[in-house]
């Protein structure tokens, strides 16, 4: 019963370290996916953008995330322990990630339909919110998956150095020796990116009801 | 900024045995290690995964699913559990348990990567191969194996990613290695130190990535990759799919 009495003992706790855990992880992505929507368009519409752009992102992505989590302070000028470094940096690796993934969402885009709305007197603008993007939304969400699910455990990684969210559950099992508190953040933090993963699924769902059209037989 | 070029350069930091060199061999052997025992594990089984059709789902299912688990709660759990059983000199007690979180963290890109590696051969070619008399061990060591590099190649760079980010944390429980930088740093208060040692890391990674990424080059057969000498570029539209490669090796850690 140490399970329970645990939770009861520390739920209070638990539940904001939950929330802040959330926050860190989907603002990042809502962030992320702004900033990388106009950045495929551009790597996609001016195709030499393309390489360096693929590059840069790549590059980005390598930077394991506790060195980006203590470089970015100095360069931001923030105190260590703000979360706000760890919003950015997630919003990093989720732009590194999604650049390429909506400039290739984008390039899925049948020729014959962009060319049909363009006859039908689409403007480009028109076209790319109408026509391109909706078409494009299931590469994209399959990118935005990923990136939701693994901020969920890079978050988690920033309580090492102190930042207070559900991996602080590791750290506190860690120092005591515990198991409780170690499955318990296992536990969470499973279960939290699931839940997001689920979201963001429902959404794309919303957002191409197209898909589940019935075929006429 | 200009305290961390004063750490770079004060000759203490670089000697002893908790200077940056012993910190940096520390640190790509834990990684060096885990990433040849999950190539060991992952290489093979993907293989024969990919060969018999047997399987997929199950990997691709257990592969997804460690996305979800939070790396430094299954390095800590792991230290927790075994830690204390462990009896030998220095830090075995705490080297032991993160091989193995480490090695656990690199089989599934590049087993994931090396199944798909095999089913994505041009069945032609393994139609071809078994047409020209080939044993199944012949067609997936001589046509399958070959073929899949590229894909094999990603899944080890996200691997060897994965893994030198996680050691890095392993610091975090008492390991050696650059991340010992990062949080004596921190310990001690000094900024300077724990961006030394993130810098360091992250140029170790990018390194890493590089070399990985040239070694591709080299032993991926140029039929494949289409890079052939000036003079026999092929033409634009036959350029092949090197971005679907690519695309594969998503795994941040």
């Amino acid at each position: 019963m140490s399970w329970l009495r645990y939770l009861d003992q520390n739920g209070q706790q638990i539940l904001q370290w939950l929330w802040f855990h959330t926050w860190l992880s989907v603002v990042p992505v809502v962030l992320g996916l702004a900033i990388s929507l106009p950045l495929g368009w551009v790597a996609r519409r001016y195709r030499w953008t393309y390489a360096p752009l693929v590059t840069l992102s790549g590059l980005l992505y390598t930077i394991p995330s506790i060195a980006l989590f203590v470089i970015l302070p100095g360069i931001l000028g923030l105190g260590i322990l703000d979360p706000l470094n760890v919003a950015v940096a997630l919003t990093i690796y989720t732009v590194a990630l999604l650049v390429r993934v909506v400039a290739d969402g984008l390039a899925s885009v049948p020729d014959d339909v962009t060319q049909a709305a363009s006859a039908m007197g689409y403007r480009p603008v028109q076209r790319l919110m109408a026509v391109e993007l909706p078409i494009a939304v299931p590469v994209i969400a399959a990118g935005l998956r990923v990136a939701v699910v693994s901020n969920v455990s890079l978050v988690a990684v920033a309580a090492t150095i102190g930042v207070p969210e559900l991996g602080q559950l590791f750290t506190i099992g860690f120092q005591l020796a515990y198991f409780v508190p170690i499955v318990i953040g296992i536990v969470m933090c499973v279960a939290l990116a699931m839940v997001l993963d689920l979201v963001v699924v429902a959404l794309t769902r919303l957002l191409t009801p197209w898909t589940r059209a019935v075929v006429a037989p | 900024m200009g305290l961390i070029i004063d750490f770079l350069t004060d000759p203490a930091n670089w000697q002893g045995p908790e200077g940056i060199p012993v910190r940096l061999l520390e640190h790509i052997t834990y990684s060096a290690v885990a990433v040849l025992i999950g190539l060991a594990i992952a290489l093979p089984l993907g293989l024969l995964i990919g060969h018999t059709g047997r399987g997929t789902t199950l990997v691709a299912g257990f592969a997804n699913s460690l996305r979800a688990l939070p790396t430094i709660g299954l390095l800590i759990f792991f230290v927790v559990l075994i830690a204390p059983h462990v009896h030998g000199k220095g830090d075995t007690a705490y080297l032991i348990p993160s091989e193995i979180v480490l090695v656990l963290l690199a089989v599934p890109p590049i087993l994931s990567n090396t199944y798909a590696g095999v089913q994505n051969v041009d069945p032609a070619a393994r139609d071809a191969a078994v047409g020209m008399g080939m044993t199944g061990r012949q067609v997936l060591l001589r046509v399958e194996l070959p073929c899949s590099l590229p894909l094999v190649m990603s899944g080890l760079r996200s691997a060897a990613l994965q893994v030198i980010a996680t050691a890095t944390i392993a610091a975090y429980v008492s390991l050696g290695g650059l991340g010992r930088l990062v949080f004596d740093g921190q310990a001690q208060q000094l900024y300077p130190k724990m961006v030394t040692g993130a810098l360091l890391v992250a140029a170790l990674a990018m390194v890493t990535d590089l070399l990985i990424a040239l070694a591709q080059r080299v032993i991926v057969s140029r039929g494949l990759s289409g890079r052939y000498s000036r003079g026999r570029t092929l033409a634009r539209d036959e350029a092949p799919a090197e971005l679907a490669v690519h695309a594969a090796a998503t795994g941040q850690p």
